[in-house]
Formats: C-alpha cells, structure tokens, sequence
C-alpha cells in the first residue's frame, strides 16, 4: 500500500524527461548489467515520437528520454526495449527477431528509414536520437504504423509461383544455377516497408502506386525462370498508376537495411528500360 | 491481430498489480525520480466481445494521425536533387507560359516586349544585375538539363545503383555550377 502511493508521487513529480535509476532492478537484467562503480554514466537523450489512440484528442507528440549508454545494448532496439522494460511501459514499438530479419522493428530513426535491431546508438555526437515511425503512415500507436494497405498491394501481386503445366518427370520446378542467380538481390527482402515508406511518390500516391518493395517483389517472380505467368504479371502493372508512379527518386536503394536495390528492379520490371523484358 | 482484449494502458497505470518482490525494489527506486520497477507488461486487460473489438478499432481508424515525413526525412542527395528537377522543370516551363503569353497580349496594353526593347532594357542594367539575372535563369536551365541527361541514363537502366546515383548527382551539381558561372558572365 504505502509503495504503491510512494511510486505514484513519484509519478507525478518527474518531469517530461525520465530516465532509468542506476538501481540494477529485476527487468534490467536482460538488457543491463550494472556497470563498475567508477564508470561515468554516459547519458543519451531519445526523442521519440509519441500518440496514444485512448487519448485521440492530444496531438501526437515527441517525448525525451535519457538512458546511461553504458547499461545498454549498443542498437536503438536495445535502448527502446530498455525504455520500455525500466522507465515507460506504455511505449509502444513493434519487434521480434532482434536481427534483422523479420523486419518489424522498422521505423525512421535520425530521419531515414531502417530497422532498429540493425542501427547502432550514435554514439559519435551528443544531440538526441530522434525516432519517428515510418513516414506518411496512418498510426496505430506510437510507433506501430498501420501497414494493412502495404500487405494488401503484396497480396495483390501474387507473391508465389504459378505455372501452368507440370514438369516433365512429375516432380519438383528445377531451375539451373544461372537462373537461380538472376533472384540474388531479389529473394532477401523481407518486407520491412522501409523503402516504400521513404518513396515521395509511395506517400503521395499510396492507393494505386504499388512503392518500391511490392514492384521489387513482383520482379522477383516476373525473374524466376519456373513461373510461367510473365505475360500476366507484366500486363497487371500495365496502367498509369501501378508501375509508372517511380520517379528515379532512389530513396529505396538508399534506405534498405537489407542493402537492396529496389529502383533497379523497378527499372527491370519497366518494359521501356528493362533489359532483360 | 486484434483478439476479444482491449488494451488501456496510460490510465491504468497507477492501478496496475505489482508483486510484493517488485514492491520492495520500487520503494528503494523512489529516491530517483521515476519508479524504476513496474509490471513488464504494464498493460491490463479486459475482456470485450468481438463486435465491440470491432468498433473499437473502427473508431480508433477514423482518428488515426499520419505520421511526420517531408519535415523529418533526412535531406539526403537522392530526393532533394529529384524535387529540385521538378521544381526547376515547373518553374522553366512557367516562365516560357507567362513570357509567351505576355508576349501575345502586349499589344493589347501598349507594353513593349520585343526583342530590341528588352535588350535595351537590359543593356542599361548595372552589371552585377545583369549576372544576377543571367545567373538565375541559367542556375534552372542548366540544372534541369543535365539533370534530364542522368534520367535518360537511367532509363537505359545503367547507373541505378546507390553509387551510380551518387556520382552522376554529384556530376550533374558540378557541371550545373560551371556552365551557370560560364552563361553568368557570358
């Protein structure tokens, strides 16, 4: 009892910045260790871009937190999953695979677009790390991003291979080494939304223009030498909007965490500059 | 995604059940100035039907803010050198329309806008009006063609890796410097 009204005066009294005690505590365990006594605690400051969906009526707004870099992992992943585990529970981020390879801790972190598991803190300058959800995204909460609209366009692509005959001898679609190379730089995106969500075109006309990551994607399947429904794929994207919204912008290529290149596969896709169609 | 729980977290925080183990560090962490031990998960649930799931969230869609982009991306080579195409395409492209047809209705309203007569005007401009001017049609013009030049590499699908799109940014940045400062004081 006299915890619980001890815990909620202090509650109140802190400020708009909050930062962790240097108290090793339960939860810290996994992501903290306590650091030698004489070490100088190095203090980073995170903005971070916070709306609540309870709360509707205040405006979305960015909260500063401080946390000892010495107690924390070295990624941004890390100091969000400290934030939230030892200062503000209510913090809300996506995560899982911590790297690098589900792609669910994508958001804009220093103003472009990656995945948190795989950026380091910035530990060359003392000016805050400003984190944002991925741009133009319509927000569920803090920095989850809706991305019903993103899966729905994957979907409509036809993410899987088609045929329309059998093989020869019945069995498994064999494709020879050389094939199998032309989906190198194709086959490792895994749809983190990084590149579309840095795309000018992809925000203003996220609709109808399909963005980087579902044109890299239907590249993907229009290259793989088993699918026999090119003709179909390439007639799907033969309108105004689907395909011909690229720009040469090259924000994608820039942003992907995978080191990807997506404007080359728009560029491969596009009848009038491929040359491989 | 969305099961038959509602998730209500900020208003709950003070109300939230805490162990008696986590009690105890809590009260040593209120010498700071946050309660450095809460509940993990610091969520509580309720249990609600699926249909008001539903309209939960469909309320929850109707107010959902779109998050910061042109104002927080880093400014970054790639899309600053792309807007300033289009910017400098709009902008030649407009002065041509408005100096055609003021061209067409001077006349009409007595203005002189022929040849002779401008440059006259212009020739009696001190001279660093006269670069100035120069300077500021030659900076578009010659930005949007070199720049037009790198697309029509691109779309041979020649340098469209990160690298490729550096150089020729930079090539194009150069050559628009040079040939601006050479039509400036042409």
């Amino acid at each position: 009892m006299s915890a619980s009204i001890l815990s909620r005066t202090a509650l109140r009294a802190s400020s708009s910045v909050v930062r962790p005690t240097a108290v090793r505590t339960l939860a810290s365990v996994a992501t903290s260790q306590s650091a030698p006594a004489e070490k100088k605690a190095n203090i980073k400051k995170f903005e971070i871009y916070r709306w609540n969906p309870d709360t509707p009526e205040k405006k979305p707004f960015m909260q500063t937190y401080e946390l000892d870099l010495n107690q924390t992992g070295p990624m941004v992943l890390d100091a969000l999953i400290r934030l939230k585990n030892e200062v503000d529970p209510t913090l809300t981020f996506r995560r899982s695979c911590r790297e690098g390879i589900c792609g669910s801790c994508a958001m804009n972190i220093q103003g472009s677009n990656t995945l948190a598991c795989l950026c380091r803190i910035d530990t060359s300058s003392s000016a805050p790390v400003k984190i944002y959800p991925l741009p133009h995204t319509y927000i569920v909460k803090d920095l989850v991003p809706d991305l019903t609209q993103f899966y729905k366009q994957y979907k409509s692509i036809k993410p899987y291979l088609q045929r329309k005959t059998a093989t020869e001898d019945g069995k498994e679609n064999r494709q020879s080494i050389a094939d199998r190379k032309k989906l190198d730089g194709l086959y490792e995106c895994i749809l983190c939304a990084c590149c579309a969500t840095s795309c000018p075109s992809y925000w203003w006309n996220s609709s109808d223009y399909l963005g980087p990551a579902v044109l890299l994607q239907s590249y993907r399947w229009i290259a793989d030498s088993r699918d026999e429904f090119k003709a179909e794929r390439k007639m799907a994207l033969e309108n105004e909007m689907s395909l011909y919204r690229c720009h040469t912008i090259m924000n994608c290529a820039k942003t992907c965490p995978k080191g990807l290149n997506p404007g080359q596969a728009i560029a491969n896709v596009n009848p009038l500059t491929s040359p491989y169609l | 995604m969305f099961s038959n729980t509602t998730f209500r977290t900020a208003s709950r925080l003070s109300s939230r059940q805490v162990s008696p183990l986590l009690k105890s560090t809590s009260v040593r962490a209120t010498s700071s100035s946050f309660p450095a031990q809460t509940r993990s998960a610091g969520t509580t649930s309720e249990n609600v039907t699926q249909d008001q799931a539903h309209s939960i969230l469909a309320a929850q869609r109707k107010l959902r803010p779109i998050s910061p982009h042109l104002s927080i991306y880093q400014p970054q080579l790639t899309w600053y050198l792309s807007i300033l195409n289009r910017i400098t395409g709009v902008a030649l492209s407009g002065g041509i329309y408005v100096f055609a047809l003021a061209y067409l209705a001077a006349p009409t309203f007595g203005l002189h806008l022929e040849s002779a007569t401008i440059a006259a005007a212009f020739g009696s401009l001190p001279v660093a009006a006269k670069v100035g001017i120069k300077a500021a049609v030659a900076l578009p013009f010659t930005f949007h063609s070199w720049n037009g030049i790198r697309h029509l590499l691109w779309d041979t699908g020649k340098a469209l890796d990160i690298k490729g799109v550096y150089r020729t940014g930079y090539v194009v940045l150069g050559l628009t410097t040079l040939s601006t400062v050479y039509l400036a004081f042409m």
